[in-house]
Formats: structure tokens, sequence, C-alpha cells
């Protein structure tokens, strides 16, 4: 159970946000290591970028692909971030805009430089990522080229965008 | 009573070796971990690239679909491999990965200051035998030590829209990763290692 889960080992938590700093370094601890064989996963080097996850939204609500869920707000620096939404075993969510995630570089952005991601199955204006309608879901915010990682230890060192669920059918 | 006892404490100890070993284990006994998956879609000591992640494509989990990937399989066991990745527009990065997908290294295109990116990866019994004038020589030249004889090197390449995959993927296609050609060199550095024996001490 633990090596398909994971564990609370070395995590970076921030609001809905989970990291694990060190599973691109060579001190990765044996629990994630084993995670990572087991899954056929290739974690992030830390020379590259660090990679949060979100299972729930900022009241611990699970995400639900048939409700409709907005990412906003700020980002930590980086050169650039990518957001992929994926189901329970880390595979893609089909969709026919093939549109799996968002770059930072692509995103609509507000006139103050804010942005918003609604997440939902049916087509939604702006920023939209298809959920195709699946139950449970998890969300991967990866920052590339960034001094997040290993010292990070707050909000104020790595603000992340909020989720909510605006509401579900 | 006490018989109860001791069989729950023995339970409990034989519980907790074998969950430790399973885990410990595990990354060494793993069938289906990364480079497993890649050995058949991959050439030793090449580049290949990896198809992009897509609903059907399930080579590995939690792939970036906005990055081109392509891997070079390697092994340094007949000799160190030169690695020569070309910058591509928007981000390059290249991470290193032991047998044990235990991630070593990282750099990226702006860590390395460069249009191309250019590393020499060998082992460190390999390290210790280069002639030392090529060490000095070797100022500008990232000389990595892999823990491991064989492993991984994952190239990317990011796409900042889907429209661009094609040409991050272009960029990757011309970099290049092969065991070092210089063998007759090699040879040469072989043949007077035995003659000056504190070559090594002086180096360490």
């Amino acid at each position: 159970m633990t090596t398909t889960r994971g564990t609370e080992l070395g995590t970076l938590t921030i609001g809905a946000w989970t990291a694990r700093p060190r599973i691109g370094t060579t001190d990765i601890d044996p629990y994630s290591r084993a995670t990572i064989t087991r899954n056929g996963e290739l974690p992030i080097g830390t020379g590259d970028g660090i990679a949060f996850t979100a299972r729930a939204d900022d009241k611990k609500k699970p995400l639900d692909g048939r409700c409709d869920v907005v990412v906003s707000g700020v980002t930590p620096a980086a050169r650039f971030w990518t957001l992929t939404l994926y189901d329970n075993k880390g595979r893609l969510v089909a969709n026919s805009l093939q549109r799996y995630g968002f770059t930072s570089e692509e995103i609509v952005r507000g006139a103050d430089g804010g942005f918003e991601i609604h997440i939902a199955s049916r087509a939604r204006a702006g920023n939209w990522l298809p959920t195709g309608g699946i139950e449970r879901y998890s969300l991967m915010f990866r920052l590339y080229d960034t001094p997040v990682g290993v010292a990070t230890r707050t909000k104020r060192d790595a603000p992340m965008p909020q989720i909510a669920t605006v509401g579900c059918p | 009573m006490i018989r109860i006892l001791f069989t729950i404490i023995a339970g409990v100890l034989l519980g907790g070796v074998v969950h430790l070993v399973s885990v410990l284990a595990l990354p060494r006994i793993a069938t289906q971990d990364a480079y497993s998956r890649l050995t058949p879609i991959t050439k030793l000591n090449a580049v290949t690239q990896i198809p992009p992640a897509d609903p059907g494509n399930t080579l590995m989990p939690y792939l970036d679909p906005a990055l081109a990937v392509a891997v070079c399989r390697y092994d340094l066991s007949t000799g160190p491999i030169k690695l020569s990745v070309p910058v591509s527009q928007a981000y390059t990065s290249v991470s290193f990965y032991t047998r044990n997908e235990l991630a070593y290294y990282a750099i990226n295109d702006r860590s390395a200051g460069k249009k191309v990116i250019e590393l020499d990866l060998m082992t460190e019994a390999q390290h210790n035998a280069l002639p030392e004038d090529e060490d000095i020589t070797a100022a500008d030249r990232l000389i990595i030590d892999s823990p491991s004889t064989t492993g991984l090197i994952v190239l990317k390449a990011l796409a900042p829209e889907p429209g661009l995959m094609a040409q991050a993927q272009t960029s990757l296609a011309n970099s290049s990763c092969q065991v070092q050609v210089e063998q007759p060199t090699a040879k040469q550095a072989e043949v007077p290692l035995p003659a000056p024996p504190p070559a090594p001490r002086g180096r360490r």
C-alpha cells in the first residue's frame, strides 16, 4: 500500500499541493524509491524542476471530474510551469480537444496578469481543461528551472495557486 | 499469557522485517520500472525519441505532455559517453538516472550557458583513468560521474503550446549520445598506466 500511495516522508505541502523535493536527488527516501520503480516513473531531477500533486481542492474535497473546479492565483518563481490532469493511474484523459494541460506560456491571463483555469467536463470560456467526466482525477503542477526545492519550507517561498470546487451537478 | 505476548511480539517483528526488506529490495527487483519499460523501444548508447504523452500511450505514468522527450539508454562498459544536446528555443534539460531510476544529476540550458549542452559521462574509474593533461584541457567540458555502469539520460525540450511540439522534437532529434570514438587514445592511456603509478595518487 505504501508503494502505490506514497507516504508523508519528506513532503512539502502548500495549500492543496504536495511535493517531495528529495525525489529528484540521491537523498530520495526508500519509500519514494519503491513507489517510483514499482510504477515505472522517472522523477524530475532537481536541476530540472519540481512536481506538485493535488488530489483534492483547498477544502479537502476530492477532485471530481463531474464538478466545476477553478485553479487560480499566483505561482512560484520559475522559468515556466505546466499544469496537467491525470486519472488515478497517471494516464492522460482522452478528450476531443486533445487538451491535457496548460503551460504558463499559452495560458490566457487577465489584465492584472492573473489566470483562471476552469476544469470541467463541459466546455468553459477561457482556459478550459476537460475532465472527460471521470470521477476522480489528480492535477500535477510542475515548475521548471525554479528555486523551489529541497530548501523550500513555507507558502511564502512558494505561493501555489488555489483550487476551488465551484459547483457540482 | 506470556506465550501469547511472545507470539504477538514475534509477529510484529517479523512483519517489520518483511516490510523493510520488501521496501528496500523493490527498486532492485521491480520488473516494470522505467528502465525495463524503455528497454524494448530504445537503442543502447543512442538517442531515441519517446512517443509523445497521450491517453493511449501507457509507456510510463505521469509524463508531461508539454515536453518532447528523448532517451539515451547508456552502458559505459565499453567506454565513456559523449552527449551533445542543442538547446531548443524554449527550454531544454538533461537528466541522468541510474539503472534503478535514481536521479543523480540534471542540468538545463540556462545553467549550461551554451547553445549546445555538451557533457562527458563516465564511471568513476574511467574518470580516474583520464590522462592528467586531458583533465586540464577539459576545463570547459563538463564531466559527469555515473554511479552505475548502465542507466538513462533523459532529454527534454519544452513545447510552449501543442503546435510547437514538432519543433521541440526536431531540436532533440539533433542531439547525439555515443561512446567516445577516441578508442585509440583510450588504448594509449591504458598502456602507460602501469608505468607512472604516482599519477593517480597525485590527483587524489
